[in-house]
C-alpha cells in the first residue's frame, strides 16, 4: 500500500510489530495500542521513533500522557463509512496538541483526502495506487471551506468579513 | 432571499467538478457500484426501483423564481417533466440517467442549488418554518441560523461519516411549523428571562422503526455558542453512536441508551473544551449572514383593500382565501399556500409547466420568492392582499389552488412502492383514493384540520407516526397491508400516534379512514373541537370500534 507524505509517495520507515513479536532495539517501529500501553514506559525510552496504531473505538485521551514522546499515531478507518477517526484526529491535534505524524490507515481513498487533511492527518496509507498518484491534485480540489479546524484555515464566514481576495493558500500537507 | 456569494458558488463549482470525476470513474468501471454508492449518496443520488433519483436541497425551504425555473428546466431536460417535493424541503427527480447527472448538477449549481448532503450518513439539509421571516410574532428569522448551520455542515471534515443520517430543524415561533421535536437536533429560538435571544436545544427526536420525541438537552444556549454546542453533540455522537446495527444507529438510540442526563453531561464536557475556540460566533459574523438575506420592500397598504372585498363575493375565491391565505407580519400582505394536493393527484408533485408558471406568478405578485414546507406544499411568503384575486386566478389555472390546506385531503405521502426500493407498499395511490373520498370541499371543511400522513415502510419518510391519522405500509404474505394510528402530531405538542388495531389490506384503507372520520364527527363536542383533540379526550377505543365494526 503506497504511503503518501507531503503529497508524494514515499517509503515507509516504520516497521510494524505484531502483538507478540520482539521489540527491536533500534529503527522506527509501529505497535498496536494494547502492546504499547502494556510497555509504554519502556517503549518510549527507546532511542528510535515509536508509533502507535490506535483503534477507532478506544478513547484517544488515553494517549495523552505519551504524546510528546510519540513520533507517529496511526488512526484506523476500517470502512470508508466509519468516520470515528476523524474525531480522534481533531481531538489529538486541537485539544491534546499533538504535533507528530498523524497517519490515516485502512480504507483510505481519494474521496476522503480533503476531509482527512482538514482533520489533521498528514500521512496516508492509500488503498489504491491510482488514488495515491493523484493525491496532490485531489487535495487541492477545494479552495473554500466553511468550518474552522486545526489546519488553521480561516473558514468562509470569517474570510467574508475580509473579502474574497484574501482566501487562504492550499492545504497543509497537500504538497505540490 | 439569501444572496449567494463567490464563496458559495466557488464551492459548488468545485463540488460539481469532483462529482463529475466520480461519475466518470463509475462509468469507466474504475469504481464499482458499491464504491460509488457512498459518493453518489453524498450528492443526493439514490438508486431506486427503476432509475437513479436525484434529491435536491432547498435550504430552509426558500427558493427564488430563478431557482424554481431551473428546477423546471432539470425536470424537462433530464427527467420526465415533473418533480416531487418531499417532507424535508427537498425536491426529487425520479428518472435521471447517470451520465446526465453531472450536467444536471452543474445546471443547478449555476443558480446556487445542489444535492450535497441530501442523503448519506451526514448532516442533511437544515430545515425550518416555511413562513420564516413573515410569520407574525417570530423571535428572529430562523433562516439566518439555518444558513449558518448549512454552511457549517457543508462538507464537514469530521461529520461526513456519522453512524447514520443527521437532521436539524429550526423554529422561531411559538407555533412550531418545522417539526423540530422529530429531528435529531431541534432548535427553538426564544428569549430567556433576561430578554436575551438564544436556543432551546432538543436532541434525539426521530421517527422510523423506533420513534422518539426529542428531549431538551439544554434550555438555553446563547447565539455565540450555538455552533460549538452542536459540534459537541455531533462529536459525542460520532464517537459513541452505534455502528453495529443500522436500526440502532441514530442519535435517538444513543440518547435513549445513555439517558438524556448522562448524554448531556458528555456533551457539556466536550463543549466546555471547545466553546471558546474558532467556532464561537461573534456579532460581526452573525450580522454578515443576516445582511445577505434580502427582504421585500413592503409598501404601506390597507389590510382590507377593495379588490379583496369585491372578490370575496365569489364563494370559490372565498373558500380558497379562507383556507390558503394566512396572516403576515406586515399589514396589507398575506402568506399564500399553494396546494400540491389536487384531488386524485400524487401529493407533492409538480410538473415543469407548473414550476415555470409558479415562478412567473412569484415574480409578478410575490417578490420572486417561493417557499417549500414539510407538508409538501409550496408557499408565497409575501403577497399584497390587493393582488390576491389575480394571483388566485393564476394559481387556479395551473391546478394549485385546491382549498384543502391542512384539511383531510392535504395528505403527506412518501413515494412508496411506486418508486422507492425500500418500500413495502404503495403510498401515493392510497393518498389519491382518500382525496377522492373527501373531494367535496364542504365536507372537508366541516371536518376541519386533519393531517393524514402515509409512509410506504417503517423508515417513515411520510411521517406517519405524527399524522393525526397515520398510515404505514407493511407487507403480509407478499401483500400490501396498512397499519393505522391516530392521535399523532408533529408540532410543539409533538406526540407519536397510537395503533388502532390490526393492519388492513390495501382495498380497506380508505374505508377505515372514512369510518374514523365519521366517528370523529359523531363524537366531537363542538364543531371546533379538532380531530386530534377528540382523540386526546377519548383515546383510541371509540375509533377502533367504528373502524373495525364495518371493516
Ligand atoms: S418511508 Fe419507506 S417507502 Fe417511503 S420513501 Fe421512505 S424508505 Fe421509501
Amino acid at each position: 500500500m503506497p504511503l503518501v507524505k507531503g503529497g508524494q509517495i514515499v517509503a515507509d520507515r516504520y516497521v510494524r510489530i505484531l502483538d507478540d513479536a520482539p521489540i527491536p532495539a533500534n529503527g522506527a517501529m509501529l505497535v498496536p495500542a494494547e502492546r504499547f500501553l502494556a510497555d509504554a514506559s519502556e517503549l518510549i525510552a527507546r532511542q528510535a521513533e515509536t508509533g502507535v496504531i490506535w483503534p477507532n473505538n478506544r478513547d484517544i485521551d488515553e494517549l495523552g500522557p505519551y504524546l510528546d514522546r510519540l513520533a507517529l499515531v496511526a488512526l484506523v478507518f476500517p470502512k470508508f463509512q466509519d468516520g470515528r477517526a476523524y474525531s480522534q484526529a481533531r481531538i489529538l491535534r486541537e485539544r491534546l496538541g499533538y504535533r507528530g505524524e498523524l497517519r490515516a490507515t485502512g480504507q483510505v481513498l481519494r474521496d476522503q483526502f480533503v476531509f482527512m487533511l482538514r482533520a489533521g492527518f498528514d500521512t496516508f496509507e492509500v488503498k489504491k495506487e491510482a488514488d495515491a498518484k493523484v493525491f496532490g491534485e485531489v487535495a487541492q480540489r477545494y479552495s473554500v471551506f466553511y468550518q474552522p479546524t486545526g489546519d488553521g484555515r480561516s473558514p468562509a464566514f470569517r474570510q467574508r468579513l475580509q473579502g474574497f481576495a484574501t482566501r487562504a493558500p492550499a492545504l497543509r500537507g497537500a504538497g505540490r | 432571499m439569501y444572496i449567494h456569494d463567490e464563496f458559495d458558488s466557488t464551492l459548488l463549482k468545485e463540488r460539481v467538478d469532483e462529482f463529475r470525476d466520480q461519475v466518470r470513474r463509475r462509468l469507466s468501471g474504475e469504481l464499482t457500484e458499491d464504491e460509488f454508492k457512498s459518493l453518489r449518496l453524498m450528492n443526493g443520488v439514490y438508486l431506486q426501483l427503476h432509475a437513479y433519483m436525484l434529491r435536491i436541497a432547498i435550504p430552509y425551504g426558500t427558493l427564488s423564481s430563478t431557482q424554481m425555473r431551473m428546477l423546471a428546466h432539470v425536470a424537462r431536460k433530464y427527467d420526465r417533466g415533473y418533480g416531487h417535493f418531499t417532507t424535508r424541503q427537498n425536491i426529487q427527480f425520479n428518472w435521471i440517467k447517470l451520465s446526465d447527472l453531472p450536467d444536471a448538477t452543474a445546471d443547478l449549481a449555476s443558480v446556487g442549488v445542489h444535492g450535497i448532503q441530501t442523503s448519506g450518513n451526514c448532516i442533511r439539509n437544515v430545515t425550518t418554518d416555511q413562513w420564516a421571516g413573515v410569520a407574525p410574532g417570530e423571535v428572529d428569522d430562523p433562516r439566518i441560523w439555518a444558513e449558518l448551520l448549512r454552511q457549517y455542515s457543508t462538507l464537514h471534515p469530521e461529520f461526513s461519516f456519522l453512524p447514520r443520517k443527521f437532521k436539524i430543524a429550526v423554529t422561531a415561533s411559538d407555533h412550531d411549523r418545522a417539526a423540530v421535536k422529530i429531528h435529531d437536533i431541534g432548535l427553538r429560538l426564544h428569549r430567556n428571562g433576561a430578554g436575551e435571544m438564544g436556543f432551546e436545544v432538543l436532541v434525539g427526536g426521530g421517527l422510523g422503526r423506533t420513534p422518539f420525541i426529542g428531549k431538551t438537552i439544554k434550555p438555553f444556549v446563547a447565539r455565540r455558542d450555538i455552533l460549538t454546542y452542536i459540534e459537541a453533540i455531533l462529536r459525542v455522537y460520532n464517537q459513541y453512536g452505534r455502528r453495529d446495527n443500522i436500526y440502532k444507529a441514530r442519535i435517538k438510540i444513543l440518547v435513549h441508551e445513555l439517558g438524556i442526563d448522562k448524554f448531556a453531561r458528555e456533551v457539556e464536557d466536550e463543549w466546555l473544551s471547545i466553546k471558546d475556540g474558532a467556532l464561537a460566533l461573534d456579532e460581526a459574523v452573525i450580522a454578515d449572514i443576516r445582511s445577505r438575506f434580502k427582504y421585500p420592500a413592503y409598501e404601506k397598504l390597507t389590510d382590507n383593500p377593495d379588490e379583496l372585498k369585491q372578490a370575496l363575493a365569489d364563494p370559490t375565491f372565498k373558500a380558497w382565501y379562507r383556507n390558503s391565505v394566512s396572516h403576515h407580519r406586515v399589514p396589507g400582505y398575506g402568506i399564500v399556500t399553494l396546494s400540491l394536493k389536487p384531488v386524485g393527484g400524487p401529493p407533492g408533485d409538480a410538473t415543469a409547466e407548473q414550476m415555470d408558471a409558479i415562478a412567473d406568478l412569484a415574480d409578478r405578485y410575490a417578490f420572486g420568492e417561493i417557499r417549500v414546507g414539510h407538508e409538501q406544499n409550496l408557499c408565497f411568503p409575501s403577497v399584497a392582499k390587493r393582488d390576491l384575486p389575480a394571483l388566485w386566478r393564476g394559481l387556479d389555472a395551473i391546478g394549485v389552488a385546491t382549498p384543502n390546506v391542512n384539511l383531510v385531503s392535504d395528505i403527506i405521502a412518501c413515494p412508496g412502492l411506486d418508486y422507492c426500493s425500500l418500500a413495502n407498499a404503495r403510498a401515493i395511490p392510497v393518498a389519491q383514493e382518500i382525496t377522492r373520498r373527501f373531494a367535496d370541499h364542504d365536507t372537508a371543511n366541516l371536518i376541519g384540520r386533519l393531517h393524514i400522513n402515509i409512509s410506504g415502510c417503517i423508515n417513515a419518510c411520510g411521517h406517519h407516526h405524527v399524522g393525526h391519522i397515520g398510515i404505514l405500509g407493511v407487507e403480509k404474505n407478499g401483500e400490501e397491508f396498512y397499519q393505522v394510528t391516530i392521535g399523532g402530531r408533529a408540532d410543539e405538542g409533538a406526540v407519536v400516534g397510537t395503533l388502532i388495531g390490526p393492519a388492513v389490506p390495501y382495498a380497506q384503507v380508505a374505508n377505515v379512514v372514512e369510518d374514523i372520520v365519521e366517528a370523529y364527527l359523531d363524537l366531537r363536542l363542538r364543531p371546533d373541537e379538532l380531530f386530534i383533540d377528540t382523540v386526546k379526550r377519548l383515546g383510541v377505543e371509540p375509533f377502533k370500534e367504528r373502524a373495525y365494526a364495518t371493516g
